[in-house]
């Protein structure tokens, strides 16, 4: 990163490559020679993305023991494999990491801790009730997975009428 | 409708109409949003990722969201119309390529304004694309297909963490505002490096044409919101309408008239001679054929040529892409021959020899 330009001493800040006659010629230069030179320039490419992959492994790293042994109930995520991947299980590994996912998010979203906007209107389900769901559902894939049909159809029927009850 | 169809025309995010369409080249904002009750997309199960994909489906193509949607499953597409979806941005690269396993189907409204994704990294993933500076227009139409899917689908939410979504940097909104801005100046005269870092210290992140680690080919850029926790979606769209784009709008209108001003020459020197390459050369590959066409736009709007239109150039930004070479010229071909295909379409296009 602290190349020099190629003119002088100050820190080059437009990288460009050119191929004249078959050679591939790289400059870079600073403000004022790039503008010297004309225009065809590249500014240096600096990768802007912040992954949240970064922000994990950092706070993480900053206490390596908070939430390690963490996991989600409802699928199974450990807060280590969340650290890997970044993603989380399901819905419901943001309570179950909530105490560590708190100030990580406060970080990655300029001091957000909490939504603000849009509610969903049917806000269906407060979030009991999506656990809730999650367990019938689970429950739905054993029956399906050991061929219970007879169980599998009584539980989406159990599903259905939960989801059209109101809240 | 088909994809062939689509293939011919520029597509909305190409039309090179709306507001400021000199520099804005389009607006786009997506909603990401799960369903309650279900793991996320990577932690689910075949059959759960089955029965997501069929609610999704039964709830956007039983409401008339538009006149004509297209209901495109992966898994059943060649690889040509995956890769065509991806370079129309109706498509992300990371749903083209996902393992044939995974059940993902996309719907396309046939004007291309919006697509569903599902099952991508989160259950849904809607997107309204629209040319030019418009966004409140594109905010007006998604969040009217959100309430529409919302109406029927039960989507996981919680009052302090909002839409909850697999990756946690989109919680909150869900929201991605995005504007793609072509910037040909800033980047000649070196100030591209000020607008990133200024937008940096905003929080916003900037990218090239085709998102994440794509570099800024063809001068184009993704400049989008990261912040999705604790600003409404509002607060984001006006720091957008009212300070990002016009402060950005602006640098780029005075870079140009500094051009004009004091590099006349070189700046006309750039517009001709990419005019000379592209109505003459016989081989060219994709990338530089961004970088020329770049030149040319720049050149057509400060009206320094006459000899070709903006349509035509936006067109060519579309059409010089690989999947779209080959669905236009139907042949499947290698990199060495799409570059001659590739070479040949544009002189013919803007009528060279």
């Amino acid at each position: 990163m602290d190349r020099k330009c190629d003119k002088c001493d100050r820190p080059a800040t437009h990288h460009s490559v050119e191929i004249i006659k078959g050679q591939k010629i790289a400059k870079y230069l600073c403000d004022l020679h790039a503008a010297e030179e004309g225009l065809t320039f590249n500014a240096v490419h600096t990768p802007i993305n912040e992954l949240l992959t970064n922000f994990v492994k950092l706070h993480s790293g900053a206490a390596p023991q908070v939430g390690q042994d963490l996991s989600c109930d409802d699928c199974g995520l450990t807060f280590a494999q969340f650290r890997e991947h970044s993603l989380l299980g399901c819905p419901q590994c943001y309570k179950a990491f909530e105490s560590t996912l708190g100030p990580l998010l406060e970080r990655a979203h300029e001091g957000g801790t909490h939504h603000l906007g849009k509610v969903p209107r049917r806000a269906g389900s407060g979030e009991q009730r999506q656990a809730q769901l999650m367990r019938m559902r689970k429950r739905l894939d054993d029956a399906v997975g050991a061929e219970d049909f007879e169980l599998a159809a009584r539980l989406r029927d159990e599903i259905r009428g939960f989801e059209e009850q109101p809240s | 409708m088909s994809l062939q169809q689509m293939t011919e025309h520029a597509g909305e995010w190409l039309r090179g109409a709306g507001p400021h369409s000199d520099i804005v080249i389009s607006s786009r904002i997506r909603y990401a949003r799960n369903l309650a009750g279900f793991p996320f997309v990577g932690r689910a199960n075949r059959r759960q990722r089955h029965e997501v994909l069929e609610l999704a489906r039964s709830q956007i193509m039983s409401n008339r969201l538009a006149d004509n949607v297209l209901w495109v499953n992966l898994p059943d597409s060649p690889q040509l119309d995956r890769q065509l979806l991806v370079e129309r941005h109706l498509i992300s690269r990371q749903f083209a390529t996902a393992s044939n396993e995974t059940p993902r189907s996309v719907a396309i409204a046939a004007d291309e304004t919006f697509a569903i994704m599902v099952n991508e990294e989160d259950h849904l993933r809607m997107q309204v694309l629209r040319s030019g500076m418009q966004l409140n227009e594109a905010y007006a139409q998604i969040d009217r297909i959100d309430d529409v899917l919302e109406a029927g689908l039960n989507y996981a939410y919680s009052r302090r963490f909002g839409y909850l979504t697999a990756c946690p940097t989109n919680t909150g909104t869900g929201v991605r505002v995005s504007v793609m801005l072509h910037l040909p100046a800033l980047k000649l005269t070196g100030e591209i490096e000020k607008v990133r870092r200024a937008a940096r210290d905003m929080h916003l992140a900037v990218r090239g044409l085709f998102g994440e680690g794509s570099e800024a080919l063809g001068d184009l850029y993704q400049v989008s919101n990261q912040t999705t926790l604790g600003r409404a979606e509002q607060e984001i769209l006006s720091d957008f309408e009212n300070a990002v784009v016009p402060q950005i709008i602006t640098y780029e209108r005075q870079a140009r008239q500094a051009l004009l001003r004091q590099r006349e020459a070189q700046l006309d020197d750039k517009v001709w001679r990419a005019w000379a390459l592209l109505t003459n050369a016989r081989v060219m590959g994709s990338e530089e054929v961004l970088a020329l066409l770049s030149h040319l736009r720049l050149g057509v709007n400060l009206d320094r040529i006459e000899t070709v239109d903006l349509r035509t150039i936006n067109e060519l930004f579309l059409i010089t892409q690989p999947a779209h070479l080959q669905r236009l010229t139907d042949c499947r071909m290698e990199a060495p021959a799409r570059r001659i295909a590739r070479a040949q379409l544009i002189r013919q296009r803007l009528g060279g020899r």
